[in-house]
């Protein structure tokens, strides 16, 4: 290596896992909480937040945490407030977050954390693996901002992965870039969010910025798209009352 | 390329394709796409999800019918056999990429049509489907397999796929909204490197063991609320 300007911002690696188990009398107890570095997590009324420590993610920033949910057991992952994603350094690469979560059989994993904002010159990248046993049920609800107030967006890319047993239940990647703003993915909409919702039925509906689809495994997705994160919110919920249970 | 794979990228081949718009009618009957401009911007969208999932899952298809047949050793040592369930896998991995059901319909009527078409080229053509694949097996997945059979590679079934995905809401927008035929093939020959690099990055990403799993917002909404529409010239 030849020597040249000051090394890049490395980012931060934090290694974060969180463990809920099925105790006696059928309570869930939170058997494993691990936070590192960014990656803060609180347990409080019944659910696991994810409090972040610090700004971010940061370009270079490379963040993992891993749920483990028990036979039986009941767990609920939170944010403290939205995550704000930013650039890092010049030369710091892209920021990655992947979550890895387990659900044994008859467990419940519930993750409904706060929007992300994917601000100007951000490269983000978050993927979820999510593997469900036999029994087990998964909600999770996935909120994107277009940047902050009157800025464009950097690059995000969130993918979703769900598998139940062996069979792959939905794989779904959003892209905010230079396409996103095409009419066929988000148009002008600011914020673009989607619930997934295991075990559960609904009739196939769509209004503008919104559709519940149930798929052709066991569950129903609500996609919808908004001018702000509120509405956004609220287009998600309208979704959700069209599923049952 | 082969004029034979020529044959499945062209849209005269009677397969059912001039049927469908790729979501294109919903979008032109809200006004999202009523001009070259927001075609564009539409074709260029449609083209990096749909197209790109569509291209994969073409790539894999095409890969998985030119793998021998048979039993893949235990280990994964040497995964370049056909599984006896690899079908049914791909099967599964397109149901995971499209949450809409009207788009699983529009997919799996339109792989009917191209197993039919096919049959008919390639008398020993087969695609052991489980029977459980309701309404015919995926678009993409029928198109890899021909191009196998066709004796082209995945990277040959990604670019037909990707290319279907541009020209076949092109062809609707120019009945549809009277475009001039003229403005919207220049429309899609500035996309013509575009389709490449998707078919190529499909393609690359088979070869790794991916399959692209990039979604449209708008055009999973488009798909039901065309399943919803009461007159409509187009089946999606």
């Amino acid at each position: 290596m030849t020597s040249g300007p000051a090394a890049p911002y490395a980012g931060l690696r934090a290694r974060a896992a969180v463990r809920a188990e099925r105790g006696p009398g059928g309570r869930t107890r939170i058997t494993r909480l691990r936070s590192d570095g960014p990656l803060a997590l609180r347990e409080s009324g019944g659910a696991v937040y994810v409090v972040g420590a610090g700004a971010g993610p940061l370009g270079g920033d490379d963040l993992e945490l891993s749920v483990e949910v028990g036979p039986g057991a009941r767990l609920s992952v939170r944010s403290a407030a939205a995550t704000l994603v930013l650039p890092g350094r010049e030369g710091a690469g892209a920021s990655r977050l992947a979550v890895r979560a387990h659900v044994a059989a008859g467990g419940r994993l519930v993750v409904t954390p706060e929007p992300v904002i994917a601000a100007a010159g951000c490269d983000h990248h978050a993927t979820a693996e999510v593997t469900l046993d036999e029994g087990a049920e998964l909600v999770w609800r996935e909120e994107i901002v277009l940047g902050r107030h009157g800025e464009p967006p950097g690059r995000y890319t969130g993918r979703l992965d769900v598998t139940a047993g062996a069979t792959p239940l939905l794989r779904h990647e959003l892209r905010i870039g230079e396409d996103a703003t095409s009419g066929a993915v988000l148009g002008d909409a600011r914020a673009a969010g989607t619930l997934l919702i295991t075990g559960a039925d609904a009739e196939p509906y769509a209004e503008e910025g919104l559709a519940v689809l149930p798929l052709a495994g066991p569950g129903v997705l609500v996609t919808a798209m908004a001018a702000d994160a509120v509405r956004l919110r609220e287009r998600l919920t309208a979704g959700r009352r069209r599923v049952t249970p | 390329m082969d004029a034979v794979l020529l044959l499945l990228a062209d849209s005269r081949l009677p397969a059912g394709g001039h049927a469908h718009s790729g979501g294109l009618e919903t979008a032109a009957a809200t006004g999202v796409v009523h001009d070259l401009a927001t075609l564009t911007a539409f074709l260029r969208g449609r083209l990096a999800t749909a197209g790109l999932v569509t291209a994969g899952l073409a790539a894999a298809a095409c890969a998985h019918a030119r793998e021998p047949a048979g039993n893949a050793p235990p280990g994964g040592a040497a995964p370049r056999a056909r599984t006896p369930d690899g079908w049914e896998r791909l099967d599964a991995e397109a149901d995971a990429r499209t949450p809409s059901p009207a788009q699983r319909r529009a997919s799996r009527a339109q792989g009917r049509a191209l197993l039919r078409v096919a049959r008919g080229l390639w008398p020993g053509f087969v695609l052991d489907l489980p029977a459980g694949a309701a309404g015919g097996p995926h678009h993409p997945i029928v198109l890899g397999a021909a191009v196998a059979a066709a004796g082209g590679v995945p990277v040959r079934a990604a670019q037909i796929a990707a290319y279907g995905a541009v020209t076949v809401p092109a062809s609707a927008a120019i009945r549809l909204l009277g475009l001039d035929p003229l403005g919207v093939y220049r429309v899609l020959a500035g996309l013509a490197a575009r389709v490449d690099a998707v078919a190529a990055e499909a393609a690359a990403s088979v070869r790794a063991g991916g399959l692209p799993a990039a979604s449209a917002p708008a055009l999973d909404v488009f798909a039901e609320l065309h399943d919803r529409a009461g007159t409509r010239l187009f089946e999606s």
